[in-house]
């Protein structure tokens, strides 16, 4: 390898004119934009226009057929006065606890608890048993998850068959018909569906945590809380920043289960915006104001995510700074 | 500061460790039961389908959901098979799912080839377009797409479902890659280029083989995500001839064949591809996800 490096640094310093290489070495950089190019076309085509489109049809008022009439900005000024736009945000918070704080500290907890104490006291082999039983339902298609669960919650469901079964029959309830329970419900649904993710990232990511740290804290007498705030938590840091993230954005953007488990209903009480959006565009035929809602979603995210990715940069940075 | 404690605290030392491990010896138990017990939880629902998936409708109504099958029911099951066209599903998902990672892959190797090796002037710019494309709401992009498809005679094809998410899926694929190649050593190339190679033949020769467990891991990820896919399909595919599987059981959602049987049926069939993909690729899996973590 050092060999193939002094042969190729040679030959630049034998030849008698210097600019040469760097004129040469644009030149061959230049040509690699051949190969951004297919990947371009379509990425414009896809994902470029139809963006631009629904900002243009945001400022419209259009069913869909005929021509789009220019209206400005007057369907965002609709939107903040309609409640059902900032029910489905308020949702949408909701979502985030139920999608991102709750399987995130769940996960890191349970991921903790498997590698160090199961994994270790116990046979690696029932460690990696409990975590595919956590990451099952993160297997299943979010939308058939959402059919069956929707069938368990049901007046006459298995939940309440459940309920009835240890004693517990008052409580036997019509959970995703309650506008009380609704929300509830689906939250739990999710928390179900989401924690698989974290306990699987945060379980490899443990592995790559050197072991000599923890004995040396066992040694100096540290109990598990405190190696898990002092080693755990700050070595997986890295790892705990994409899960956030990625559950933020999954959160922020949820559809499948909505659509599978309530609809948005009942009287909004689960709507977010996602399916406010497509609900306004292919059933009310409002799309003009469909595209105003997916635009203010979009927005959202990408200053959720720029935040985000500030915020793992600072960290590294500082990181390095020490 | 241990050294100067040891001497004083010499008959504690021994008693400690042991009195500690006693205490240890019990909780590990209940730390176990715990977590046994959150993971039996989780698997609840999955009973339930099991349960009632071979169940006769005259068994359902009169025992409820949890009771245990009188008889072994195959009907619902069958009934859910014929009725949604099963194998014509199965096959439409597999079809998209596959078309997507391959052409995806194709997709992100080229892009991540010229903003990662080629290291084209505003490269970080690029690759941040990408990632951004990839966190998009399909919503802010579904109108139009859907119009467009209508306009040019894609709509309700499997093509106009499988170029969107080539695209979507690779700009991720671009952002992972063009991470990983940034790192790809400098000397291989250029011992590659001194052969005289040009810089297809490096992609194939070189790069290429030197990735391909980064690509695999990259094919099955495109391969889940596409299979479980659901507003772009739904919007895109409106006939039984089109539909992938998460579709047409949702389609079904509320039809009067699809009483408690035949919807645990259903789901059950739709779990089977996705748990054997799981087995499958298990271990590629969790090296990808470390792999995806790191970046």
């Amino acid at each position: 390898m050092a060999v193939s490096e002094t042969v190729a640094a040679t030959p630049p310093a034998a030849t008698p004119t210097p600019p040469a290489p760097s004129r040469r070495r644009r030149g061959r950089n230049a040509a690699y934009w051949l190969y951004l190019l297919p990947g371009a076309v379509l990425f414009l085509l896809v994902i470029g226009a139809p963006l631009v489109g629904t900002l243009y049809l945001s400022l419209t008022k259009w069913s869909g057929i005929g021509d789009p009439r220019w209206v400005g900005l007057d369907n965002y000024q609709a939107l903040l006065q309609d409640d059902v736009f900032w029910a489905s945000f308020r949702n949408t918070v909701w979502m985030l606890v139920a999608m991102v704080v709750v399987p995130t500290v769940l996960g890191l907890l349970l991921a903790a608890v498997l590698f160090d104490v199961i994994g270790r006291r116990f046979k690696p082999r029932t460690a990696a048993a409990l975590r595919a039983a956590f990451y099952l339902p993160q297997v299943l298609p979010v939308v058939v998850a959402g059919i069956v669960w929707g069938w368990i919650l049901r007046p006459d469901g298995a939940f309440n068959s459940l309920l009835d079964a240890v004693g517990l029959g008052a409580l036997r309830h019509d959970w995703l018909g309650d506008p009380g329970t609704a929300l509830p419900a689906v939250m739990a649904v999710m928390i179900w569906v989401q924690i698989g993710y974290p306990v699987v990232v945060f379980m490899a990511a443990l592995q790559r945590v050197d072991p000599e740290l923890y004995e040396a804290a066992e040694v100096d007498g540290a109990n598990w809380l405190h190696r898990f705030r002092a080693i755990t938590l700050p070595q997986i840091r890295p790892e705990t920043f994409v899960v956030a993230l990625t559950c933020t954005i999954a959160a922020l953007k949820v559809f499948g289960p909505i659509f599978a488990l309530t609809r948005g209903g009942p009287d909004n009480a689960t709507n977010v915006p996602s399916y406010f959006a497509y609900y306004t565009f292919f059933k009310k035929l409002q799309v003009g104001y469909g595209s105003a809602i997916s635009m203010v979603l979009t927005l959202i995210i990408v200053v959720v995510a720029g935040v985000f990715i500030w915020m793992q940069a600072r960290s590294e940075r500082r990181d390095r700074g020490f | 500061m241990a050294v100067t404690l040891t001497p004083s605290t010499v008959p504690v030392t021994p008693a400690r460790p042991v009195r500690d491990r006693h205490h240890r010896g019990v909780s590990r138990w209940v730390v176990l039961a715990l977590v046994t017990l959150g993971a039996l939880v989780m698997l609840v629902p999955f009973a339930f389908m099991l349960l009632n998936a071979f169940k006769s409708p005259g068994d359902y109504s009169s025992g409820g959901p949890l009771s245990w099958p009188t008889e072994f029911y195959t009907k619902g099951l069958r009934t859910y098979w014929t009725e949604v066209n099963f194998p014509l599903k199965f096959w439409n998902s597999a079809v998209i799912a596959g078309s997507v990672a391959v052409l995806g892959v194709a997709v992100s190797l080229l892009n991540a080839y010229a903003l990662g090796i080629g290291r084209v002037r505003g490269r970080l710019w690029i690759v941040g377009l990408f990632l951004l494309a990839n966190m998009l709401p399909q919503e802010a992009l579904i109108y139009p797409l859907y119009y467009v498809a209508k306009q040019v005679g894609l709509y309700n094809t499997q093509l106009s479902v499988i170029i969107i998410f080539t695209v979507i899926q690779s700009a991720f694929g671009t952002y992972l890659l063009a991470s990983v190649m940034g790192t790809f050593p400098r000397s291989l190339l250029e011992a590659a280029a001194l052969d005289g190679a040009g810089k297809w033949t490096v992609l194939w020769r070189v790069v290429f083989p030197n990735l391909r467990p980064t690509l695999a891991v990259l094919l099955i990820f495109f391969f889940i995500w596409t299979w479980n896919e659901f507003l772009i399909p739904l919007v895109m595919l409106i006939d039984n001839q089109t539909q992938t599987i998460p579709v047409a059981l949702a389609s079904l959602q509320g039809d009067r064949l699809m009483d408690a049987p035949t919807t645990n049926a259903g789901a059950l069939i739709s779990l089977v591809p996705a748990i054997l993909f799981f087995l499958i690729f298990q271990r590629t899996l969790a090296r990808g996800i470390t792999a995806g973590a790191e970046k």
